[in-house]
Protein backbone atom coordinates (compact mmCIF):
# COMPACT_ATOMS: atom_id res chain seq x y z
CA UNK A 1 0.00 0.00 0.00
CA UNK A 2 1.73 3.38 -1.46
CA UNK A 3 1.75 5.62 1.76
CA UNK A 4 3.74 8.85 0.69
CA UNK A 5 2.21 11.64 -1.56
CA UNK A 6 3.74 14.84 -2.81
CA UNK A 7 1.52 17.70 -3.86
CA UNK A 8 2.64 21.11 -5.48
CA UNK A 9 0.92 23.98 -3.28
CA UNK A 10 -2.40 24.90 -4.99
CA UNK A 11 -5.57 24.62 -3.93
CA UNK A 12 -6.50 22.03 -6.92
CA UNK A 13 -4.52 19.54 -5.16
CA UNK A 14 -6.47 19.29 -1.56
CA UNK A 15 -8.84 17.02 -3.44
CA UNK A 16 -5.79 14.29 -4.72
CA UNK A 17 -4.71 14.22 -1.07
CA UNK A 18 -8.30 13.82 0.40
CA UNK A 19 -8.41 11.05 -2.27
CA UNK A 20 -5.41 9.80 -1.11
CA UNK A 21 -5.83 9.61 2.44
CA UNK A 22 -9.14 8.24 1.78
CA UNK A 23 -8.04 5.11 -0.28
CA UNK A 24 -5.44 4.45 2.37
CA UNK A 25 -7.82 4.16 5.25
CA UNK A 26 -10.07 2.22 3.36
CA UNK A 27 -8.88 -1.11 4.96
CA UNK A 28 -9.90 -0.46 8.35
CA UNK A 29 -13.43 0.14 7.82
CA UNK A 30 -14.05 3.07 9.46
CA UNK A 31 -17.24 4.34 9.92
CA UNK A 32 -18.63 6.95 7.35
CA UNK A 33 -18.16 9.74 10.13
CA UNK A 34 -15.08 8.56 11.71
CA UNK A 35 -13.41 8.99 7.88
CA UNK A 36 -14.67 12.08 7.09
CA UNK A 37 -13.13 13.48 10.37
CA UNK A 38 -10.04 11.56 9.37
CA UNK A 39 -10.08 12.80 5.83
CA UNK A 40 -10.71 16.57 7.00
CA UNK A 41 -8.20 16.99 9.93
CA UNK A 42 -5.96 15.87 7.23
CA UNK A 43 -7.29 18.58 4.57
CA UNK A 44 -7.32 21.19 6.83
CA UNK A 45 -3.23 21.02 7.58
CA UNK A 46 -2.66 20.74 3.50
CA UNK A 47 -4.92 23.58 2.99
CA UNK A 48 -3.31 25.50 5.81
CA UNK A 49 0.22 24.93 4.41
CA UNK A 50 -0.30 25.16 0.98
CA UNK A 51 -2.21 28.70 1.94
CA UNK A 52 -0.57 30.28 4.89
CA UNK A 53 2.86 28.50 4.93
CA UNK A 54 3.90 28.44 1.14
CA UNK A 55 1.43 31.50 -1.01
CA UNK A 56 0.03 28.82 -3.07
CA UNK A 57 3.51 28.96 -4.65
CA UNK A 58 3.07 25.92 -7.52
CA UNK A 59 6.93 25.49 -7.63
CA UNK A 60 6.98 24.47 -3.74
CA UNK A 61 5.17 21.13 -2.65
CA UNK A 62 4.03 19.13 0.59
CA UNK A 63 4.22 15.79 1.43
CA UNK A 64 2.10 13.69 3.81
CA UNK A 65 3.15 10.18 4.97
CA UNK A 66 0.90 7.58 6.70
CA UNK A 67 1.62 4.96 9.13
CA UNK A 68 -0.27 2.91 11.36
CA UNK A 69 0.93 1.02 14.54
CA UNK A 70 -1.13 -0.78 17.24
CA UNK A 71 -4.00 0.76 16.57
CA UNK A 72 -2.30 4.49 15.85
CA UNK A 73 -2.67 6.11 13.00
CA UNK A 74 0.06 8.44 12.07
CA UNK A 75 0.30 11.39 9.58
CA UNK A 76 3.25 13.05 8.76
CA UNK A 77 3.02 16.32 6.75
CA UNK A 78 6.18 18.07 5.69
CA UNK A 79 6.61 21.62 4.06
CA UNK A 80 9.38 23.80 3.44
CA UNK A 81 7.64 27.28 3.96
CA UNK A 82 6.39 29.54 6.81
CA UNK A 83 6.08 27.58 10.41
CA UNK A 84 3.16 27.77 12.03
CA UNK A 85 3.47 29.37 14.88
CA UNK A 86 1.47 27.17 17.87
CA UNK A 87 2.32 29.90 20.83
CA UNK A 88 0.19 32.45 18.80
CA UNK A 89 -2.46 30.12 18.06
CA UNK A 90 -5.83 31.21 19.90
CA UNK A 91 -8.79 29.01 20.32
CA UNK A 92 -11.45 30.61 17.58
CA UNK A 93 -14.47 31.96 19.56
CA UNK A 94 -17.46 30.93 16.65
CA UNK A 95 -20.18 33.69 17.92
CA UNK A 96 -17.57 36.51 17.41
CA UNK A 97 -16.86 35.09 13.88
CA UNK A 98 -20.40 35.18 13.32
CA UNK A 99 -20.79 38.76 14.76
CA UNK A 100 -17.64 40.10 12.86
CA UNK A 101 -18.38 38.12 9.84
CA UNK A 102 -14.97 36.18 9.74
CA UNK A 103 -14.19 33.87 6.86
CA UNK A 104 -11.38 31.86 8.59
CA UNK A 105 -9.48 30.52 11.32
CA UNK A 106 -11.72 28.02 12.21
CA UNK A 107 -9.37 24.89 10.88
CA UNK A 108 -7.20 24.27 13.46
CA UNK A 109 -10.09 24.14 16.25
CA UNK A 110 -11.41 20.84 13.80
CA UNK A 111 -8.38 19.10 13.78
CA UNK A 112 -7.79 19.68 17.83
CA UNK A 113 -11.04 18.42 18.33
CA UNK A 114 -10.87 15.30 15.48
CA UNK A 115 -7.18 14.55 16.65
CA UNK A 116 -5.77 12.46 19.77
CA UNK A 117 -2.73 14.65 19.29
CA UNK A 118 -1.31 17.13 17.35
CA UNK A 119 2.90 18.18 17.13
CA UNK A 120 5.04 21.16 15.26
CA UNK A 121 8.10 20.71 14.26
CA UNK A 122 10.82 22.52 12.59
CA UNK A 123 14.26 21.62 11.68
CA UNK A 124 16.79 23.21 8.86
CA UNK A 125 13.81 25.09 7.23
CA UNK A 126 11.66 22.01 7.25
CA UNK A 127 8.63 21.90 8.78
CA UNK A 128 6.59 18.98 10.03
CA UNK A 129 2.80 18.51 11.53
CA UNK A 130 2.61 14.97 12.96
CA UNK A 131 -0.93 14.24 13.64
CA UNK A 132 -2.04 11.33 15.56
CA UNK A 133 -5.35 9.30 15.77
CA UNK A 134 -6.66 6.04 17.61
CA UNK A 135 -8.58 3.80 15.68
CA UNK A 136 -8.76 0.30 17.39
CA UNK B 1 -18.57 21.51 -6.67
CA UNK B 2 -21.40 22.82 -8.55
CA UNK B 3 -24.10 25.27 -7.15
CA UNK B 4 -27.59 25.85 -8.41
CA UNK B 5 -29.99 28.14 -7.76
CA UNK B 6 -33.85 27.81 -8.08
CA UNK B 7 -36.36 30.84 -7.24
CA UNK B 8 -39.71 30.12 -5.48
CA UNK B 9 -41.46 33.64 -4.72
CA UNK B 10 -39.44 35.10 -2.09
CA UNK B 11 -37.70 31.55 -1.63
CA UNK B 12 -34.41 30.94 -2.89
CA UNK B 13 -33.24 27.56 -2.99
CA UNK B 14 -29.14 26.72 -3.55
CA UNK B 15 -28.31 23.30 -4.52
CA UNK B 16 -24.80 22.23 -3.24
CA UNK B 17 -23.60 18.88 -5.17
CA UNK B 18 -19.79 18.24 -4.74
CA UNK B 19 -17.49 18.88 -1.77
CA UNK B 20 -16.75 22.38 -0.84
CA UNK B 21 -12.69 22.88 0.34
CA UNK B 22 -10.43 25.76 0.38
CA UNK B 23 -10.36 25.72 -3.56
CA UNK B 24 -14.68 25.62 -4.11
CA UNK B 25 -15.43 27.68 -0.99
CA UNK B 26 -14.83 30.43 -3.58
CA UNK B 27 -18.01 29.77 -5.25
CA UNK B 28 -20.04 30.05 -2.71
CA UNK B 29 -18.90 32.86 -1.52
CA UNK B 30 -19.27 34.58 -4.66
CA UNK B 31 -23.12 33.05 -4.76
CA UNK B 32 -24.07 34.31 -1.46
CA UNK B 33 -22.12 38.25 -2.16
CA UNK B 34 -24.35 38.23 -4.90
CA UNK B 35 -26.70 41.51 -3.93
CA UNK B 36 -29.59 39.50 -5.63
CA UNK B 37 -29.82 37.18 -2.69
CA UNK B 38 -30.64 40.00 -0.04
CA UNK B 39 -33.95 40.60 -2.11
CA UNK B 40 -35.04 36.97 -0.82
CA UNK B 41 -36.50 36.63 2.23
CA UNK B 42 -35.39 32.80 2.61
CA UNK B 43 -32.54 30.91 1.59
CA UNK B 44 -32.86 27.27 1.64
CA UNK B 45 -29.64 24.82 1.20
CA UNK B 46 -29.85 22.17 -0.25
CA UNK B 47 -27.10 19.62 1.00
CA UNK B 48 -28.56 16.17 -0.36
CA UNK B 49 -25.16 15.79 -2.76
CA UNK B 50 -22.92 17.98 -0.45
CA UNK B 51 -20.27 15.48 0.38
CA UNK B 52 -17.90 17.15 1.99
CA UNK B 53 -17.41 20.16 3.73
CA UNK B 54 -14.00 22.21 5.22
CA UNK B 55 -13.44 24.81 7.68
CA UNK B 56 -13.19 27.12 4.21
CA UNK B 57 -16.72 26.12 3.27
CA UNK B 58 -17.81 26.32 6.78
CA UNK B 59 -15.99 29.80 6.99
CA UNK B 60 -18.38 30.97 4.17
CA UNK B 61 -21.62 30.53 5.61
CA UNK B 62 -20.46 32.08 9.14
CA UNK B 63 -18.87 34.99 7.19
CA UNK B 64 -22.63 35.60 5.66
CA UNK B 65 -24.95 34.25 8.74
CA UNK B 66 -25.05 38.01 10.33
CA UNK B 67 -25.89 39.82 7.51
CA UNK B 68 -28.86 37.68 6.30
CA UNK B 69 -29.92 37.74 10.21
CA UNK B 70 -29.57 41.94 10.35
CA UNK B 71 -31.71 42.10 7.05
CA UNK B 72 -33.99 39.20 8.56
CA UNK B 73 -33.56 36.90 5.91
CA UNK B 74 -33.96 33.01 7.37
CA UNK B 75 -31.09 30.48 6.34
CA UNK B 76 -31.66 27.24 6.23
CA UNK B 77 -29.98 23.72 5.60
CA UNK B 78 -31.84 20.40 4.73
CA UNK B 79 -30.70 16.84 3.29
CA UNK B 80 -27.86 17.26 5.19
CA UNK B 81 -25.70 13.80 5.39
CA UNK B 82 -24.69 12.77 8.92
CA UNK B 83 -21.34 13.08 8.26
CA UNK B 84 -21.23 16.40 6.59
CA UNK B 85 -23.76 17.49 9.50
CA UNK B 86 -20.98 16.02 11.91
CA UNK B 87 -18.37 19.10 11.03
CA UNK B 88 -21.27 21.59 11.78
CA UNK B 89 -21.56 19.95 15.49
CA UNK B 90 -17.58 19.62 15.86
CA UNK B 91 -17.91 23.58 16.04
CA UNK B 92 -20.97 23.65 17.81
CA UNK B 93 -22.32 25.47 14.55
CA UNK B 94 -25.36 23.47 14.68
CA UNK B 95 -27.00 25.46 17.65
CA UNK B 96 -26.47 28.69 15.73
CA UNK B 97 -27.33 27.90 12.15
CA UNK B 98 -31.10 26.13 11.31
CA UNK B 99 -30.52 22.49 10.00
CA UNK B 100 -33.67 20.28 9.25
CA UNK B 101 -34.27 16.89 8.27
CA UNK B 102 -36.32 17.59 4.61
CA UNK B 103 -37.80 19.93 2.26
CA UNK B 104 -41.00 19.62 4.09
CA UNK B 105 -39.32 21.13 7.56
CA UNK B 106 -37.33 23.47 5.85
CA UNK B 107 -40.66 25.28 4.46
CA UNK B 108 -42.32 25.20 7.46
CA UNK B 109 -40.19 26.97 9.51
CA UNK B 110 -38.91 29.24 6.49
CA UNK B 111 -42.71 30.32 6.59
CA UNK B 112 -42.98 30.64 10.46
Amino acid sequence: MNNKITVSCTKKNLKQIRDFVTAYLAMYKLSDIQMNQIVLAVDEICANLIIHANSEDPSKSISLFITEKAGMLKFEIVDNGVAFRRSEYKEPNIEEHIRIGKKGGVGIALVNRIMDRVEFETSDRQNTCFLYKKIK
Amino acid sequence: MKITNQIKDTTIIITLDGELDASSSVMLDEALSDPEIMTYSKILVDCKDLNYISSAGLGVFISHLQRFEDAQIKLIFYNMQDKVRNVFEILGLDLLMTIVSDYEEAMTIADE
